[in-house]
């Protein structure tokens, strides 16, 4: 049985397709076979953060549809072993996903893969709700600021009253993620502090990623960021995943960086 | 258009009201002592409904009850019905337009004011019987009726007894109690009973009852207490941000307390139409 996450957020452009890429592609890289599918229809773009839009040729609306199988459908990645992508249809909409049809398609993957990553669509409405119904555990993907961090709120309570997990008394299990950190404008007041957001939140932090150019970079490129492990970015979501298997491994990155001697002579 | 409104619900419902049981009438002397008794507690009798009865009345000759109604209108009284009509007296009180309802029944309610100490024996018994507690509370309004019927003169021996009958059913509904965090959005309601919440109320998340509200946690969004209508409500919070506090519909926004016993502990409750907030434990 595979373990089904949810990457979420409410707000849109978080960073919640990042995340999914990079944790999936984490999960892939410590032997776990995974699979991320995109839930966002209609506005697709794992597979552009993924690097593999070239290669998409059947999508999950098919796979509900009957119209392909997953041997068809899914896309092996070529970096990592163990990595598949699910993508969404760019010419349909969210109405395409019914629940049994996507009960249907995740069942099939279950028997299959250890860890199935949803990347849900913004907002509240059926796309996202549909990405977090059968969720075993969500990520919580936050920015460092009021109105992403109400919107997270939101979705947790929409987690833990709407979903599968909820409707049959269970509880989903729920991790933070704080994306685009700047410590530096946290200490100016611009951002709220990474204990705010705990505060605010009450769930368990599952990591802190810093905001970095490495990421648009990435995603320019086309390769998931945790795969950039010269970046702090990077280093931080390899954290995150390390965290998932229960690690304990010390935050980092939520201090200014101090300039060395050195640096500072150099003005740098 | 297929679905016609509803316009009503009939709706069976206990209404506590005032009695006045006459005695003897008519009398020279019914509406002097009557604006009297009003007078003694006004806050009390002011424009109350009051059910007339008739069952320590019998009298010699034909009554005309419409003088009596207009005499209690005059004491700021309004009657609403008569009870325990005798047979012969039915076709005068059916003329008031006024109904007369059964009275009988609750004869066995009928206490003499000597016997309030029977009235907590039995509650007090009522209440050690356990899960379903059902109280019959009696407030005998019989201010200095001995002083009164000792300064009349003997000839005039009409006693007039107003009578508070509160007859409160108080069953014993456990509390709501919610363990996990109200997120925004969210709304929980406790009916008929307390509500005791665990984990925090977050912002745009909206937590009620209609007894008290108990959060172990910060208070962000809102909280309602009484919400039914009960003014004795009180709301007890471990951390007061809350965006808006209310009992019995009467609110304050979170400008107003930021001043109080803000992201402290804290205890609302109302008192004269006024929430008064104060910290727990603040000595």
């Amino acid at each position: 049985m595979a373990k089904i996450i949810v990457v979420t957020s409410g707000k849109g452009g978080v960073g919640k397709t990042t995340t999914s890429a990079s944790i999936g592609t984490g999960l892939a890289q410590r032997g776990h076979k995974t699979v991320i599918i995109d839930f966002d229809v209609g506005l697709r773009n794992l597979d552009l953060i993924m690097g593999c839009e070239r290669r998409v040729v059947y999508d999950f609306v098919n796979v509900i549809n009957g119209e392909s199988n997953l041997k068809q459908t899914l896309i092996k990645d070529k970096r990592v072993d163990n990595l598949y992508i699910l993508p969404a249809s760019q010419t349909r909409d969210k109405d395409a996903l019914s629940q049994e049809g996507v009960e249907k398609v995740l069942d099939e993957l279950s028997e299959d893969f250890d860890f199935i990553v949803c990347d849900s669509p913004a907002g509240i409405e059926r796309g996202a709700q549909m990405a977090l119904y059968f969720a075993d555990m969500a990520i919580v993907v936050t920015n460092p600021e009021v109105s992403s961090v109400r919107d997270s709120d939101r979705i947790l309570g929409i987690l833990q009253s709407k979903s599968r997990k909820a409707e049959k008394g269970e509880v989903v299990e729920e991790k933070l993620l704080v994306t685009r950190y700047n410590p530096e404008r946290v200490e100016e007041g611009e951002m709220l502090s990474v204990e705010d957001v705990k505060e605010i939140l009450a769930i368990e932090l599952l990591g802190v990623i810093p905001e970095s150019e490495a990421v648009l970079k990435a995603s320019n490129q086309g390769s998931p960021v945790i795969l950039d492990d010269e970046s702090n970015s990077g280093k931080a979501y390899s954290d995150a995943v390390g965290r998932l298997f229960g690690e304990e491994i010390e935050h980092r990155f939520l201090e200014i960086e101090k300039k060395g001697f050195f640096k500072r002579l150099m003005g740098a | 258009m297929s679905v016609s409104e509803v316009c009503f619900q009939l709706k069976g419902s206990n209404i506590t009201s005032i009695v006045l049981e006459l005695k003897n009438y008519p009398s020279s002397d019914f509406l002097n002592q009557l604006q009297n008794k009003v007078s003694q507690a006004p806050q009390l009798f002011a424009d109350s409904a009051v059910v007339i009865s008739l069952e320590k009345f019998s009298p010699d000759s034909a009554v005309d009850f419409h003088a009596l109604i207009s005499d209690c209108f005059e004491a700021g009284l309004h009657p609403m019905a008569f009870r325990a009509v005798a047979d012969e007296l039915l076709d005068a009180v059916k003329q008031t337009g006024l109904p007369a309802l059964p009275g009988a029944a609750r004869s066995a309610s009928v206490q003499a004011p000597e016997e309030d100490n029977s009235v907590q024996d039995q509650t007090s018994a009522a209440v050690g019987d356990g899960e379903q507690v059902e109280m019959s509370l009696e407030a005998t309004a019989e201010v200095s009726e001995q002083d009164l019927t000792a300064s009349e003169p003997e000839a005039v021996k009409t006693i007039i007894e107003t009578r508070v009958e509160i007859q409160e059913k108080l069953v014993h509904r456990p509390a709501k109690i919610i363990e996990r965090p109200v997120r925004g959005g969210q709304q929980i309601y406790a009916e008929g009973c307390d509500l005791i919440v665990l984990a925090q109320v977050s912002e745009g998340a909206e937590v009620l009852a209609d007894g008290n509200v108990h959060i172990y946690a910060p208070l962000r969004g809102r909280a309602l207490a009484g919400v039914k209508g009960d003014s004795n409500a009180r709301i007890f919070c471990q951390q007061l941000e809350a965006e808006l506090v209310s009992i019995a519909g009467i609110f304050i926004l979170s400008d107003e307390l930021k001043d109080k016993a803000w992201k402290q502990t804290a205890h609302i409750q109302l008192k004269d139409e006024r929430l008064e907030i104060a910290k727990i434990n603040d000595k």
